[in-house]
């Protein structure tokens, strides 16, 4: 009884959460059924906030840590899971004015889901139960990408996202399976104490790989980016803003912890020249790739989602780089960067949203002229575009800054600069693309007598905090960093 | 007190940003009052920072930790040249809004901008904290984007993006260069004072040196870098030229003195040669193609890589008087630069609407725009180094300092400066006194020049013909900087 207690307090936020989504179900099966679709989206999309302000409240008030069965539960993990639920609570804002379904009831329980997958992804330190989360948060994602069903693209997207993600997911389980072969574990901790000493053999490095392979494609990192701008582009806008956030966020954490919890001593190296087998070279490839191909295919891209795909493929590719850094400082680089990433591509995603509920498509051209219409939305679409360019005094620079400094700090010093080197041409290759959008924007003038009706306020509001959240932390990082690294002092995981 | 240079430049543009109403003269009259106050706060802090330390030693403006995990911090500091290139923004921002007076169209988002990018340039000048002073550089490009995408002309989504990407590449170089120095230091600190006292590894150095000094001088106009300032110039508005030449060209200069060689003095002694040979070819060339250039502005666009060319062969001199009359030079070329590029985009070129000499040379311009006639004479004679005004004690300081350290070069700058007569002096018949050789086709309806062009003008000219009378105002302050401890590893690496 006593361990059921113990798991039920460790697990609060996630009960809650789940207990959420039942909610909302119920509430839009029975309650408001008959009503307009819109009070009906209001209603359940505001229950779905409470829900995870709940959750968060929660774990700003009790503290946990436990190591219950498959379950890791320490500070870092609880406070990972405030940011996670504040972008859950993101994306339904942006999804209270949308009008693709009929479904309200469904769209956000799924939404919840895919949000409770996010939290037991970084709280576990289980290969299985870690298995487990990435199949929940994928399954509903795949279902929330295929939501508007008016829509051929919607569902090609979804479609598209589901086969890659169940190959990529067939590869991870049976990577998994073999590292348990060979470990006769499936617990971190247990891995590196069996794997300590031994010498590592051929199948451990193809257990690795094709663990690998499976985060590579959760995290759309070249060559497994295929997906990607298909489902940027076709999926709801709102739940496109979601895939490309929360659960970026909650994927690099748990790759993280599986590479240097599990396997630190199966790091292999990458210095340039002198590489040995390992993962850090494998790391090595697929961030040099993602970096050249996500920014040179999003040169000549003229739909907005689209783009914003190709820059999440470059972005992977940067945020790789933190896995290969000092150690002292991986972790810390890893969730700044991924975290104020993850905010910024919220606040576009939301951009776009607005554009496209203004009748609209997210082409390039339907921006031209924003400025005269809408100011504020503008110049928030200016912070964010400038933040994932790398432009101080936003975010984006200093976590791109803090990245690249620890991954030259990784030993041998300046071992790695040759992809640092890479990362920083590859970035200012991206100011061209970013400026395009922000071109049309400040500097075409507008397609004559278009109507422009007041973005909703919940929208509106939504996007000035975002522009608001990515300024302050490009202001004053140490208001993020301190706490990270404050928190990393004591336990990493 | 300097500090609020930045401070008030950032809040004008910010109140700029949000001020409701399309009504051009508060905004104009707002970025006004915002320069003014900047100027009056460069000057006075000027005054101070002199009065307490000589200007010899970096005196601290503000010191306070910012990011505590790199051991970054918010350190402003001046020494004497830091101070000249301060008070070269704060008089080129107030003559660039009365040549933009005529700004009718978004001019609030004008001014914004504007003053966003003053704000960058004099954060530039005062940090001494690395990462901070990086801040500042890349914040002043995207503002000089929008400047040329919204308002230019001649190209201008071409020159801006070109503009962008030439600066965002040279600042990715120093970014590079910064990250391995902080890390190959190991001391836990951006501050430049500290890591001058570094020792850096000779091979380490020898490339970060280059790659940390290219990065800057591509904004310098270093040939064969120089390629976005004459397109970018042109495209440019009025006052978007006059901050490109008057000060953003000595951002690059002035990081490429201040961070690649204070740092890494046994790189400098390695490349000093080939860069002074670069130098000396855009001096040439720069003159060269400006001889032959049929549009009015691409000749003072080609004109400033001529001039800054003396600035980086200054540098490369490393003797005393080369580097004073670099610096020099920098002050000099901005006010200047900021003239010509002020008579040809806002006094010629908003009127007669064409650029084209070939074109002007009918119009009589002399009898038009006697106004504009006479303030290009004068500046045209600063421009090509007569005595009595700053460009000849700049240029002949960096001429001597050249013959001291390498004649060949110094004879070979010396026929740049003669080319450089010949392209001012026909582009002065081409544009204003072509009467005689032509059928007159004077421009009919011609507004006379208003009175912001006249107090801009002779602010700029005030300010050359002072400084070329008693350069001691000047070099009072650089002198003593280029002797502080800070400067001291450049002369070990180099001093003959």
């Amino acid at each position: 009884m006593n361990l059921y207690l113990e798991f039920l307090t460790a697990l609060a936020p996630e009960v809650i959460v789940v207990a959420t989504a039942l909610l909302v179900l119920l509430v839009d099966l029975v309650l408001v059924r008959e009503k307009p679709l819109a009070q009906r989206v209001g209603l359940t999309g505001a229950i779905t906030c409470l829900g995870c302000g709940l959750a968060m409240v929660w774990l700003a008030l009790v503290p946990c840590s436990a190591h219950v069965a498959m379950l890791a539960i320490g500070p870092v993990t609880q406070w990972l899971k405030v940011p996670l639920l504040l972008l859950t609570i993101f994306a339904a804002v942006l999804s209270w004015n949308e009008r693709f379904t009929r479904h309200a009831g469904e769209y956000f329980a799924l939404l919840l889901l895919a949000a409770t997958g996010l939290m037991l992804l970084v709280s576990s330190d289980n290969l299985l139960l870690i298995f487990i989360a990435l199949e929940l948060l994928s399954t509903s994602l795949y279902a929330l990408a295929a939501f508007d069903k008016g829509s051929l693209a919607s569902s090609e997207a979804a479609l598209k996202y589901f086969l890659f993600g169940g190959m990529s997911a067939a590869f991870t389980l049976f990577g998994i399976s073999l590292i348990y072969g060979i470990a006769g574990d499936l617990q971190l901790g247990v891995i590196e104490m069996r794997l300590r000493g031994h010498p590592a053999e051929p199948v451990f490095y193809a257990a690795l790989v094709m663990t690998l392979v499976g985060f590579a494609f959760k995290l759309a990192a070249a060559p497994f980016h295929l997906w990607a701008p298909d489902v940027y582009e076709g999926a709801p806008t709102p739940a496109a803003a979601f895939i490309a956030s929360g659960s970026k966020v909650a994927s690099f954490f748990v790759l993280a912890r599986i590479l240097l919890s599990a396997f630190p001593a199966e790091r292999g190296a990458a210095s340039f020249g002198s590489y040995l087998p390992g993962w850090a070279p494998v790391l090595m490839a697929l961030a040099a790739l993602s970096m050249v191909a996500g920014n040179v295919a999003a040169i000549v891209q003229t739909n907005v989602k689209r783009l914003l795909a190709y820059s999440a493929i470059a972005h992977t590719g940067y945020a790789l780089l933190a896995l290969l850094a000092d150690q002292r400082r991986a972790l810390s680089a890893l969730l700044f960067y991924t975290i104020t990433y993850a905010f910024t591509v919220v606040g576009a995603f939301a951009v776009v949203s607005v554009v496209e509920n203004n009748g609209r498509k997210a082409s390039l051209a339907d921006f031209a002229g924003l400025s005269k219409r809408a100011p504020l939305l503008s110049f928030c679409m200016l912070v964010f575009m400038l933040s994932l360019a790398g432009i101080p005094p936003l975010s984006g620079f200093f976590g791109k800054f803090y990245l690249f400094t620890a991954a030259a700090e990784a030993l041998p010093k300046l071992s790695l600069l040759w992809l640092v080197v890479l990362a920083v041409a590859a970035s200012a290759v991206s100011l061209y693309y970013y400026l395009q959008v922000l071109k049309q924007i400040y500097a075409v003038a507008p397609a004559p007598a278009s109507a422009w009706p007041r973005p909703a306020l919940s929208s509106s509001v939504a996007i000035v905090l975002l522009a608001a959240i990515v300024i302050v932390l490009g202001c004053v990082p140490d208001l993020l960093l301190g706490k990270i690294s404050e928190l990393l002092k004591t336990n990493p995981f | 007190m300097l500090a609020w240079t930045i401070y008030i430049s950032f809040l004008g543009a910010a109140i700029l940003m949000f001020l409701p109403g399309e009504n051009p003269l508060p905004a104009r009259t707002l970025a006004l009052l915002a320069a003014l106050a900047g100027l009056a706060c460069a000057v006075m802090g000027a005054i101070e920072c002199h009065r307490h330390a000589g200007a010899g030693a970096l005196t601290d403006v503000a010191n306070a930790p910012w990011i505590a995990e790199l051991g970054i911090r918010y350190h402003l500091a001046a020494d004497g040249i830091s101070l000249v290139l301060v008070l070269l923004t704060g008089i080129a921002a107030v003559a660039g809004v009365l040549f933009s007076w005529n700004v009718e169209n978004r001019s609030r988002e004008f001014f914004a901008l504007y003053l966003a990018l003053i704000g960058g340039v004099y954060g530039v000048f005062l940090s001494v904290d690395l990462f901070l002073l990086f801040v500042f550089y890349e914040v002043a490009i995207i503002p000089k984007y929008f400047l040329i995408v919204i308002w230019g002309s001649t190209r201008r989504e071409y020159g801006a993006m070109k503009l962008a990407l030439y600066s965002f590449v040279g600042s990715a170089m120093v970014l590079v260069g910064l990250i391995a120095a902080y890390v190959v230091a190991g001391t836990k600190t951006f501050d430049l004072a500290e890591l001058a006292k570094v020792p850096f590894p000779a091979a380490f150095q020898n490339w970060a040196f280059i790659v940390v000094f290219v990065g800057f001088a591509i904004l310098a106009g270093l040939w064969p870098f120089h390629t976005w300032a004459p397109t970018g110039h042109v495209a440019a508005p009025t006052a978007a030229s006059m901050l490109l030449a008057g000060v953003v060209m000595k951002l690059g200069a002035y990081g490429a003195l201040r961070v690649a060689m204070t740092l890494f003095p046994i790189g400098l002694h390695t490349w000093q040669n080939t860069i002074a040979v670069l130098a000396v070819v855009g001096i040439v060339y720069g003159a060269l193609v400006a001889l032959v250039q049929q549009d009015f502005k691409f000749v003072i666009g080609y004109s400033s890589v001529s001039h800054m060319g003396f600035v980086l062969l200054g540098l490369m001199t490393l003797t005393q008087i080369g580097l004073t009359g670099a610096v020099l030079q920098m002050f000099s070329h901005g006010i200047i630069a900021g003239l010509l590029f002020a008579v040809v985009g806002r006094m010629v070129y908003d009127r007669t609407h064409t650029r084209d000499l070939a074109v002007l040379q009918p119009m009589n311009l002399n009898r038009v725009l006697p106004f504009a006639a006479v303030t290009f004479v004068v500046g045209c004679a600063a421009s090509m180094g007569l005595p009595g005004f700053s460009g000849f004690i700049a240029e002949l300081q960096v001429l001597v300092g050249a013959w001291q350290s390498f004649p060949v070069f110094g004879v070979l700058a010396a026929v740049g400066i003669l080319v450089g007569i010949a392209f001012t002096w026909r582009v002065l018949l081409k544009a204003f006194f072509a009467e005689d050789k032509v059928e007159a086709r004077p421009l009919t309806p011609c507004p006379r020049i208003s009175l912001p062009e006249r107090v801009g003008a002779v602010l700029l000219l005030a300010t050359t013909i002072t400084i070329g009378l008693c350069p001691g105002l000047l070099l009072d302050l650089i002198t003593p900087a280029l002797n502080s401890p800070l400067m001291q590893p450049l002369w070990k690496a180099g001093m003959r």
